[in-house]
C-alpha cells in the first residue's frame, strides 16, 4: 500500500465558504471531506494525511502558503500527491497547480490533480503534472477522484503509463516514442498513417493529427492612448456591481448576461447600498459596504476633477466572472467592446475580482 | 486591474496593474478610510498611466501602495 497526502481547500475541507477563504494552511491526520472518497475508490493507495488552505490565502499569500506546507510535509512518509479536484474552480485550479509544483520539485514524488478543461489552472499547470480530464461542478467529484485514484493506483503497481489521451490527462507536452502495439493499437507504419491523414483531409473527413500545435489566443496591444484628457474613458468590471435590484438579473454565477448602468448623477462614485455586488464568488462584506473597492469611480471622479482625465462614459458596464465558461466571457467581451466603439470611448479600466 | 496577475497572463492580457486581494481589489478593510483612499488613488492612476504607456508585451505595471 503506498501513502498519499491530499490538497483541498477551505470548502471541501468541511472548513466554510467563501467567508473562510482566508483560512490558513494546516495539516490533519487521516482524511476529510472529500478526502475519503478517494480512499473508497483506490486499492492500492492510501491517504494518510489531508491539507486544507483556504483559497484565497492561497492566492494572495502565495509564497507563504506554499512554504508553510512543505513544512508541514517535512519528514513526512509519502510515495504520491494528489489534489483537487477543482472543476472549474479558478482559485481553487490556481493553488492545486501550485501546491502540486512545489512538492513535486521538492520531495520528486508524482503530483496529480484533476479540473475543468475551462480551469486556468491547466493553461498554467498541465506541463508540469498530472491534470485529469474533471467536470466543471462539484457533481462530478465521484467520477472525478475515480479517476484519479484509478491513475494512482496504475502509479503505485508500477504499470506503464499510456499517452495523456489514453490515461485521461492534459498533454504535458512531452513526446515518448512508443510502438503502437505496446499501447493496444494497431500497428499502422507512420507513412500509411500520414497518407490516410491527407485523403481524409482531402475528402473532408475527420482525422487526428499525432503533432497539435497549441492555440493561444492573444491580441497585439493596443497602441497607447495619447491624452486622456482628450478622449472618452469607460469603467467595465467583472466583479458583479449592479443597481440594488439588478435589473437586467444579471446571475450570481456562470453568468450569461452583461448590464449597463448610467453612473452620469454619481459624481462622488458609488454609493451603499444603492450599489452592490451579486457576484458569488467572493465574499461580499467590503464590496457591499463600498462598491468603489470593486469599481473604482470614486478615483475616477477624483482624477476627473483635478483634470488628469477627460470625459468619463455615462454608463458603466458590468458582468460576474465567476463559474462563467470562456465561451460566454468571450460573447460578453465581444458584446461589450462593440458597445464601447459605438459609444466612441478610447479608453478602458476593468477591474477583475 | 486585478490579483491574479498570473492567471491574466495566461488568458492574454496585455496590461496588468495588481490589486490588494479578491473581495476588495482596490480596498483593505486593515486599513483607515485615508489610507485605503490613498491606496485606491494611487492604483487606479497606475492604470491611468498604464493606458497612456507603450509596451511591446504583456506587462505588469508596478504599484507603491
Amino acid at each position: 500500500m503506498l501513502k498519499a497526502i491530499h490538497y483541498i481547500n477551505q470548502f471541501f475541507g468541511q472548513v466554510g465558504g467563501e467567508d473562510l477563504a482566508d483560512y490558513e494552511p494546516e495539516i490533519r491526520t487521516g482524511t476529510v471531506g472529500c478526502t475519503q472518497i478517494f480512499n473508497s475508490l483506490a486499492k492500492d493507495v492510501e491517504v494518510t494525511h489531508t491539507i486544507i488552505c483556504g483559497d484565497n490565502f492561497m492566492a494572495s499569500r502565495t509564497d507563504e502558503a506554499l512554504a508553510r506546507i512543505l513544512a508541514m510535509l517535512e519528514g513526512r512518509e509519502f510515495d504520491i500527491f494528489i489534489a483537487g479536484p477543482a472543476f472549474n474552480a479558478g482559485r481553487y485550479g490556481a493553488a492545486c497547480g501550485q501546491v502540486c509544483k512545489a512538492v513535486k520539485e521538492k520531495h520528486g514524488v508524482p503530483v496529480i490533480t484533476s479540473m475543468n478543461e475551462e480551469n486556468p489552472g491547466v493553461e498554467l499547470f498541465h506541463k508540469d503534472m498530472f491534470i485529469f480530464r474533471g467536470g466543471n461542478r462539484a457533481t462530478f467529484m465521484k467520477q472525478d477522484m475515480g479517476k484519479l485514484a484509478a491513475f494512482a493506483d496504475r502509479v503505485a503497481r508500477g504499470e506503464k503509463l499510456l499517452p495523456a489521451a489514453m490515461e485521461g490527462y492534459f498533454p504535458r507536452g512531452i513526446r515518448h516514442e512508443v510502438f503502437l502495439g505496446d499501447i493496444g493499437r494497431e500497428p499502422v507504419m507512420a507513412a500509411d498513417r500520414v497518407v490516410d491523414m491527407m485523403i481524409a483531409k482531402l475528402r473532408g473527413e475527420p482525422y487526428q493529427t499525432e503533432l497539435p500545435m497549441p492555440a493561444l489566443d492573444r491580441v497585439p496591444v493596443a497602441p497607447a492612448v495619447k491624452d486622456l484628457r482628450k478622449v472618452r474613458l469607460a469603467l467595465v468590471t467583472s466583479g458583479g456591481i449592479v443597481p440594488r435590484e439588478n435589473p437586467d438579473r444579471i446571475q450570481s454565477c456562470s453568468a450569461t448576461k452583461w448590464g449597463k448602468y448610467d453612473i452620469s448623477a454619481l459624481e462622488k462614485g458609488f454609493t451603499a447600498p444603492e450599489y452592490k455586488t451579486i457576484h458569488a464568488g467572493y465574499d461580499p462584506e467590503q464590496a457591499d459596504r463600498n462598491p468603489n473597492v470593486v469599481v473604482p469611480l470614486d478615483a475616477i471622479r477624483a482624477y476627473q476633477r483635478e483634470g488628469r482625465i477627460g470625459e468619463v462614459d455615462d454608463y458603466f458596464y458590468t458582468t460576474v466572472g465567476t463559474g462563467t465558461t470562456q465561451g460566454e466571457a468571450a460573447r460578453m467581451g465581444r458584446e461589450i467592446a462593440a458597445e464601447l466603439h459605438e459609444r466612441n470611448v478610447e479608453a478602458v479600466v476593468l477591474t477583475a475580482t | 486591474m486585478c490579483n491574479l496577475t498570473n492567471i491574466a497572463k495566461t488568458v492574454g492580457v496585455n496590461k496588468m496593474v495588481p490589486t490588494v486581494s479578491v473581495p476588495y481589489p482596490l480596498g483593505n478593510p486593515q486599513l483607515r478610510p485615508e489610507d485605503e483612499w490613498a491606496l485606491r488613488y494611487h492604483r487606479t492612476g497606475v492604470a491611468l498611466d498604464a493606458l497612456e504607456t507603450d509596451v511591446g508585451e504583456q506587462t505588469i505595471f508596478p504599484v507603491k501602495i
